[in-house]
């Protein structure tokens, strides 16, 4: 396989200490960036990616052929117009696309790192990422914007470095990992080290990775990525190719059918170590905890100009978690705006066709460049 | 621009802080950002109206002012405005103590239900009254607490909160508002307009 040929990388010499107390240095940082800086470098958009994400926002992904992930906002004449706009986006550490990850090969042993890699957070990921502003000398990004796991990097992102953006977008996320979301991302993690292929970790060698673990886990999380009414929707009880049910443990009902092969397809793309390692650090962010109790703190005497959104049928970090963000920075008196889209597409809103959340962004990028 | 905002604009000294509650569609907030170098935040229930905000670069938050004043921490603004939206309230007396938690001081308007042209429109028509400042029908109006100029101003001094100033607006013509007046004003105005402290 090629196509790692395809991946932009930086290797980051300076070290970087980690929540977990270690610390790493000349780690890769795997990256692809969209449009053109220009000479002022005030039009640069860090995009962070979500829990599945990787570096390929727009276009066709090189590795899956298939495209970005957030085709829709990102691209000539989108939301984020790439004509306009000078798009960053790296893949996570702790990610499998090309930047230090478990599934990274140690140059002192030569063996795959797996379980060895460190626990890392969401703090960890943006202060890795941060080098990038260095390596395309940007003093200041015009925007920092992501959804979801995305989302919670931005905000890590302004309160560790509140000078080095003019703009900030969340998008459906949250300030603090909820019991709810760690029970969810529990649940994948047991599917994954359940299966026997897993192996504590060390899969790489052994010819068979913990695929339906893994397909498991990504099945139980997409489900929390729609809504009631989008399954209502689009699959209600239809047949999956059959004109009655068989009795059986086949699957019978459209859904089964299409969650089987979000699970099939994810495997192909995914590292299993990678889901357990990307997950604990979703898990562990807490930035009300960071700053004692007082999620207002971390925003204190912010410049950044904010814009916060929602969807009214996010069930997995709904409205009111993004409401406790935009009430700490009205509380921090910083500048903030909000609006809740209405979207029956689930927590997946933000990356789907959905209008009035990509108008909502496009104007609010556009009026404030 | 409309003569109300006009008044109410005035009504502000240049670079201050403002919270505009139910700012619509942001024209008020964008000609004192423009004109007075005002540092201004929304809140907006209308979906629509917070996207044609955002699209103005104004900072807007889609809300209910009952519900998210709350979260606005005490006197963290100069000016509170309030125009025409404190009878769509079901509890607009909690609505003013909130406005004057969050900023030092409020402007409130109110369509005057005591107007000639509405009392009339009972007297001789005897249905609700429907005008230029009160379109909808008594089925479909958002507006739950109509009162009169004198009402507010009753109100003002039952609570102890003070007047500032009293303006009446007819059409395009402003005039005073006081304690010997109050009842022609109240006869003879579509809108008061008001600036009030705690």
């Amino acid at each position: 396989m090629n196509v790692k040929e395809n991946i932009k990388t930086i290797i980051v010499k300076k070290p970087l200490k980690l929540d977990c107390g270690k610390t790493i240095n000349n780690y890769h940082l795997a990256y692809e960036t969209y449009g053109t800086l220009n000479e002022k470098k005030d039009n640069a958009i860090l995009v962070f990616h979500a829990l599945s994400g990787d570096q390929f926002v727009s276009g066709t992904n090189p590795i899956t052929n298939k495209s970005g992930w957030w085709s829709y906002a990102v691209g000539p004449d989108k939301a984020i117009d790439t004509n306009k706009f000078f798009v960053i986006c790296a893949n996570v550490i702790g990610g499998c696309m090309g930047s230090y990850g478990p599934n990274s090969i140690d140059p002192i042993t030569n063996k795959t790192v797996g379980t060895n890699f460190p626990v890392i957070t969401i703090n960890d990921m943006v202060n890795a990422q941060y080098n990038l502003l260095e390596f395309f000398k940007i003093d200041k990004l015009f925007s920092v914007t992501g959804g979801s796991m995305g989302g919670m990097q931005v905000l890590q992102f302004v309160a560790n470095f509140p000078d080095k953006t003019k703009t900030a977008i969340p998008i459906a996320c949250t300030a603090s990992h909820s019991a709810q979301n760690i029970a969810l991302n529990e649940l994948g993690r047991q599917a994954i080290m359940a299966d026997k292929n897993w192996n504590n970790g060390n899969y790489f060698n052994t010819g068979s990775s913990p695929n339906n673990g893994l397909a498991v886990a990504r099945m139980a999380a997409h489900i929390t990525y729609l809504s009631k009414k989008s399954l209502e929707d689009k699959f209600g009880r239809k047949l999956q190719e059959r004109d009655d049910l068989k009795f059986s443990f086949d699957a019978d009902f459209q859904i089964e059918s299409y969650l089987r092969h979000q699970g099939n397809a994810f495997v192909d793309r995914f590292d299993a170590n990678s889901y357990l390692y990307i997950t604990r650090a979703m898990d562990y962010f807490d930035l009300v905890k960071q700053y004692k109790g007082n999620l207002s703190d971390a925003f204190k005497g912010s410049k950044v100009k904010f814009f916060i959104i929602s969807f009214t049928s996010d069930w997995l970090y709904p409205t009111p978690e993004n409401k406790e963000i935009v009430i700490a920075l009205n509380a921090a008196g910083a500048d903030v705006g909000f609006i809740e889209i209405t979207s029956d597409k689930g927590h997946d809103s933000f990356l789907l066709d959905v209008p009035d959340f990509l108008k909502s962004v496009k104007n609010f990028i556009e009026a404030n460049y | 621009m409309k003569k109300e905002f006009q008044i109410i604009s005035e009504l502000i000294e240049n670079n201050k802080r403002v919270l505009d509650v139910g700012c619509g569609d942001g024209t008020l907030m964008k000609h004192l950002k423009d004109n007075k170098n005002i540092d201004t935040r929304g809140l907006e229930i209308s979906k629509n109206n917070v996207q044609l905000c955002i699209s103005k670069s104004l900072s807007v938050i889609e809300g209910n002012a009952e519900r998210d004043l709350q979260q606005f921490p005490d006197l963290s603004f100069d000016y509170a405005i309030l125009s025409q939206t404190l009878q769509a309230f079901y509890n607009p007396e909690k609505v003013i103590d909130d406005l004057l938690r969050v900023a030092n001081k409020a402007i409130v308007t109110i369509p005057n239900f005591g107007y000639w042209k509405v009392r009339l429109h009972l007297l001789l028509k005897g249905t609700m009254p429907i005008t230029k400042n009160l379109p909808d029908e008594w089925y479909n109006t958002p507006n739950l607490h109509m009162c009169t100029i004198k009402d507010f101003y009753n109100f003002c001094s039952k609570k102890n909160i003070e007047l500032y100033k009293s303006i009446a607006l007819n059409g395009e013509k402003t005039s005073q508002i006081n304690k010997i007046n109050l009842n022609i004003k109240n006869l003879y105005s579509e809108l008061g307009i008001f600036l009030i402290q705690k």
